[in-house]
């Protein structure tokens, strides 16, 4: 797989003196379904910022091996305006890049459809459930066409049912798009479930302590979730991750 | 049922008590300059029509004017505080000093400046300093609440301030500019009625006025009737704006959602 992005020594340091990335090396392939595994606080989400050029690094490059393609971001909240109904909601992204209101409307109803929110589309936030919400956020990112999707947490706050649904559901989508995400998480089995690939990082200041390659088979499900091989992935992941925390401590 | 009782009891109450009132002042011949009766009172609003036709108008136009601007300058301002924290440090710490200072013993400074000729100008900017203030405070706050998160969603998709500061910024500023039109609405009703009491006689021809020069000549149910009006115009000014709250958030904000949900 050719390479998508590749980070080179990145550290950063914020105002407040709290260095939270210490040389961070990471090459993100085209394709990929990578994971960002580690403690809370050890820099995963600041990666992602940088990664969106949202924050600036204090040191090192960001390389983008054919320019900066089109860039999604879930947040681990919902992040709605709650002012818009859904549709306007997974409007925003196209508003922005100043797409006409009718081509975008038509684009942002597909996307609800496939996050299976159609009916939904006239809905406010309020009147939607947690995981709804994260369904219309997740239909906001995929409307632009993203070729790299970034996910802060995404399915932390949701319930465990609601979680596996949307796991699927973003397999689905990726699959079918051929985005390219990054994932962020605290939970061992979410991005051994997911991932093809799985980055362990240490406590802070982060680093890449462990870079785990999951051969996934064609077909997942909640069957999948039981087998041995599922086992397996989630015990190297786990272990990587216990190594990275008694090294800390 | 319980609907109608809203209604019913309230009216109830205040029809037996202005009866007990008529009743009362008849039976201990109470002087009619210390407490007229709710007929002679009535009697004042049919015979002092014009003057408190007049007077009233007067009062309520400056109000509106002095809350429209009150609104127009204190969100303009607010837009500028939220675009530069330089200019939020320079001119905050005035607009406090203007607000803090009570408008009573502005007054009359105000009035010179401006010229017992122009008597109508300095009361609309004495009501426009009582109104300002709330509208600036909230719709500053509201403007930087703006989720964090979603700043970074619309910089991320390449959106002007401009932008960040039209469909963002503002919109969730909404109910805090809401809130505070409701405070801002009474107070330049106070501030006009203060600011003419504060310039005595003179040009000056509403509703204070009229409470003055009616309790200078022992008009007591002509002061009554120019009360009522003050109390209904500040009752149907809450109203008005809490519609207007209501037509703007119900479909969206936390505070707008029924309990029986």
């Amino acid at each position: 797989m050719t390479s998508l992005v590749s980070l080179h020594n990145i550290s950063k340091t914020f105002d407040s003196g709290t260095q939270a990335i210490a040389a961070l090396d990471l090459d993100v392939r085209a394709g990929e379904f990578l994971s960002l595994v580690g403690p809370s606080g050890c820099g995963k989400s600041t990666a992602l910022r940088i990664i969106a050029d949202l924050i600036a690094p204090t040191t090192g490059s960001v390389a983008w091996r054919n320019g900066k393609p089109e860039n999604g971001f879930v947040f681990q909240e919902p992040t709605l305006m709650p002012w818009r109904s859904a549709l306007d909601n997974t409007r925003l992204p196209l508003e922005l890049k100043g797409v006409a209101r009718g081509d975008a409307e038509a684009r942002s109803r597909q996307a609800l459809a496939r996050v299976g929110l159609g009916e939904f589309e006239k809905a406010y936030p309020r009147e939607l459930s947690g995981g709804m919400k994260m369904r219309v956020s997740i239909a906001r990112a995929i409307a632009a066409e993203p070729k790299l999707l970034l996910m802060d947490e995404p399915f932390a706050a949701l319930d465990e049912l609601t979680r596996q649904s949307l796991n699927d559901d973003l397999l689905k989508l990726a699959r079918e798009d051929g985005i390219t995400v990054i994932f962020v998480t605290h939970s061992v089995y979410e991005s051994a479930y997911l991932s093809d690939r799985v980055v362990v990082m240490t406590p802070r200041p982060g680093r890449v302590t462990a870079d785990i390659a999951i051969a996934q088979p064609a077909e997942r499900n909640a069957a999948y979730r039981l087998t041995p091989q599922f086992t397996e992935a989630a015990g190297k992941i786990s272990a990587a991750l216990g190594h990275a925390m008694s090294h800390a401590a | 049922m319980k609907r109608g009782l809203i209604y019913i009891v309230p009216v109830a109450l205040g029809i037996a008590v202005l009866l007990f009132w008529e009743w009362a002042v008849a039976q201990w011949n109470v002087p009619r300059f210390v407490l007229p009766a709710p007929s002679a009172i009535a009697r004042s609003f049919v015979d002092d029509r014009a003057q408190l036709a007049a007077a009233t108008w007067t009062t309520f136009r400056i109000v509106i004017e002095a809350f429209v601007l009150a609104l127009v300058t204190g969100v303009a301002l607010a837009i500028l505080f939220a675009q530069s924290r330089v200019v939020e440090l320079a001119l905050y710490p005035y607009a406090v000093i203007l607000q803090v200072t009570p408008i009573v013993a502005l007054a009359p400074l105000i009035i010179i400046w401006v010229g017992y000729e122009h008597i109508d100008k300095a009361l609309l900017i004495l009501a426009w300093i009582v109104a300002f203030f709330p509208i600036l405070a909230n719709t500053t706050l509201g403007l930087r609440s703006a989720d964090r998160n979603l700043i970074d969603l619309f910089r991320l998709y390449g959106a002007s301030r401009w932008q960040i500061l039209w469909k963002l910024q503002l919109p969730g500023a909404l109910p805090y500019l809401l809130g505070a039109m409701k405070i801002s609405g009474g107070l330049a009703l106070i501030g006009a009625v203060v600011a003419e009491f504060a310039a005595g006689t003179g040009t000056a021809t509403g509703l204070g006025w009229t409470i003055t020069e009616a309790g200078n000549r022992l008009h007591i149910e002509t002061m009554f009737a120019a009360l009522a009006i003050l109390s209904v115009l500040g009752v149907a000014i809450f109203f008005l704006l809490s519609a207007l709250e209501w037509a703007l958030l119900h479909r969206w904000h936390e505070s707008a959602i029924s309990r029986q949900d």
